[in-house]
């Protein structure tokens, strides 16, 4: 967190923690509204426990310090996770979480630039690297040494713009960007609806330093992203191989991951049994 | 400063009725000025750095100038990531590009986003002979439609010089039309330029001009025409379509007889529907008259014979007031 990078080694135990606390707070967040982008938001809760609490360089206290690392949602449907983790980062109140989709809340189930610790307006798909490249371009002018993650997905990779951004990131030289693929399968029409693959041979084709993990493993994802601080010229690419749903067997195994909609009293029997899992892990 | 030797870069109009003095590359000098006194003004471009008269700026300013390639979407979205860093982005493309291919970016990464953000997109209108792919003859109409985004047409290389200093000063995305390569001076040398601030370059009673961009130069031309056949002609020049003065121009329509608008772009969406909105909004009973371009796409040939062809001459607009029978 803020003022200590680079972080020591990862505390996987706790970070596996703030994950199940991430993945607690969406299924809270998502039977408030009896819907939501659950299934994306588990898939990711590893990585952005991972960013949180342990790799980016942030202080809660001062969101505009500029030495801070950059993490930009460029999928805003995901905003369920996103505002999970910075309540548990301490930059939003954690009982603001229960305002999830509601009218007026700043949590919606897209991300507006206006709610704290938001760096830019997710959502219309496409946006997110472009913008990481010019926030890494500014940092460099400014000597910074603070990095830009930006999250997006396998679904994005089919906009033409995340190619555009891709090409003149490694044109740059922008060794301080990390793009965070979160390759889940899904998009609105169902499972990826073209042939994505090989999607880590074309990032490496565009240039880019790429890993491909798993990306519900915590010691993989911190190794990846100790690997990405590498200051050579070269952007990052970190290929995400997630479950959408993932620590939810019903959300894991539905069909309606994309947008998923119950009746609170199925939403009650999934988290009861969220919480068993969890005693049967321990 | 000087009239010999013109050059005409592609496209570049050429009927004037005035021989004027001309400035090359206003833009890109007037850039170079802000951006030496001010270092966090950046400048991009989507590989028409010389076509867009940014050519001085990276020449000044190497470390400070990033080419994108061909990719528009690209260059509003870096350009946006650089506004949140605190840089002040001038961005430059042809206004087809700019408006068809990144509207979405312009929309959300920079009206939406409140990102301090220069479009300056060449081109506008019918000043290019290249067809329905470079003439920008709708992108007033476009960008009118997005909120927040402040949309300048600016008349000559006087006023280029003084809206880009002015944007520099400004906090919030902006839309700013460009005439490059040789640009005629048409506004006095202690001409003010204020953002959403329209200006009477004349005084007229029977017939007003609301002009806009280039139109500019000739609404003037067409009023000392017509000045001579005994029609009392005033323009009214309006720089920014976006906040639009209304208020100057209910009182321009309220002093003369007819209303005439005059712009290098389609008749609707643009300064005509602007003036016509405002006049009904307003209850001001005048008859108007608008000249600009048809609503279809135009063909390739020579800019003169196209801006003939298509009514934005200075012939133009003489003969649409005088048909109207004010003429004595």
């Amino acid at each position: 967190m803020a003022h200590n990078w680079p972080p020591a080694s990862p505390d996987l135990a706790a970070l596996k923690l703030r994950a199940t606390s991430l993945r607690r707070h969406m299924l809270t967040m998502a039977r408030g509204q009896g819907q939501g982008y659950i299934g994306q938001g588990l898939g990711i809760a590893d990585v952005l426990a991972a960013l949180y609490f342990h790799e980016l360089r942030y202080d809660p206290q001062n969101l505009s310090w500029r030495e801070r690392d950059r993490f930009l949602l460029s999928t805003g449907h995901y905003s369920i996770a996103l505002w999970a983790a910075l309540a548990e980062a301490g930059i939003l109140p954690l009982d603001e979480l229960a305002t999830y989709g509601a009218d007026d809340s700043r949590l919606q189930m897209s991300t507006l630039h206006t709610t704290p610790g938001v760096e830019i307006i997710g959502g219309s798909l496409g946006h997110g690297l472009g913008q990481g490249v010019g926030q890494a371009l500014g940092l460099r002018l400014d000597r910074s040494d603070a990095r830009v993650f930006v999250e997006l997905s396998d679904g994005e990779l089919q906009e033409g713009s995340t190619w555009e951004a891709a090409m003149s990131a490694r044109h740059f030289e922008l060794d301080g960007l990390i793009a965070l693929i979160d390759c889940n399968g899904i998009q609105a029409d169902g499972p990826v609806v073209l042939d994505m693959e090989p999607i880590a041979d074309k990032w490496r084709a565009f240039g880019w330093e790429t890993l491909e993990i798993d990306g519900n493993d915590m010691e993989a994802i911190t190794a990846a992203l100790t690997t990405s601080r590498g200051r050579n010229r070269r952007p990052k690419a970190i290929i995400l191989r997630t479950l959408p749903g993932k620590g939810v067997k019903r959300i894991e195994g539905s069909e309606k991951s994309h947008f998923f909609r119950v009746d609170i009293s199925e939403w009650d029997s999934i988290i009861d049994e969220f919480e068993q899992s969890l005693g049967e892990q321990s | 400063m000087s009239t010999a030797g013109r050059t005409l870069a592609m496209g570049q109009d050429e009927t004037s009725g005035i021989a004027r003095p001309f400035v090359e590359a206003p833009f890109g000098k007037a850039l170079v000025e802000a951006a030496t006194a001010n270092a966090q003004i950046v400048g991009l471009t989507a590989d028409l750095g010389k076509y867009t008269d940014i050519h001085p700026f990276r020449d000044a300013f190497p470390d400070r100038f990033f080419n994108v390639g061909m990719a528009e979407q690209n260059l509003v979205a870096v350009a946006a990531g650089l506004a949140r860093t605190g840089k002040v982005p001038f961005a430059t493309t042809y206004g087809v590009f700019a408006t068809r291919r990144a509207y979405d970016f312009i929309a959300i990464a920079l009206a939406h986003s409140r990102a301090n953000v220069k479009i300056i997109a060449g081109l506008p209108g019918l000043t290019t002979g290249y067809g329905g792919t470079h003439q920008a003859i709708e992108d007033l109409a476009l960008m009118r439609m997005i909120p927040g985004l402040t949309i300048i047409d600016p008349c000559d290389a006087t006023e280029i010089a003084a809206a880009t200093a002015a944007i520099a000063e400004f906090d919030g995305p902006v839309y700013m039309r460009l005439l490059r390569g040789s640009v005629p001076v048409v506004l006095p040398p202690d001409y003010q330029f204020k953002l959403g601030r329209a200006v009477k370059l004349a005084h007229g009673t029977d017939v007003g001009i609301v002009s806009t961009g280039m139109m500019t130069e000739r609404a003037l031309d067409a009023a000392a025409v017509l000045a001579k056949r005994g029609v009392s002609v005033g323009v009214l020049h309006v720089p920014t379509i976006k906040p639009f003065d209304s208020n100057a121009v209910a009182e321009f329509a309220s002093s003369v007889d007819r209303v005439v608008t005059a712009e290098n772009h389609v008749v609707v969406g643009g300064l005509a529907s602007l003036v016509v909105e405002k006049l009904h909004d307003s209850r001001i009973a005048k008859p108007v008259t608008r000249i600009g371009l048809p609503d279809r796409y135009i063909e390739c040939g020579s800019v003169a014979t196209l801006q003939s062809r298509y009514g934005i001459t200075i012939d133009a607009i003489v003969e649409t007031i005088a048909s109207q029978g004010l003429s004595t």
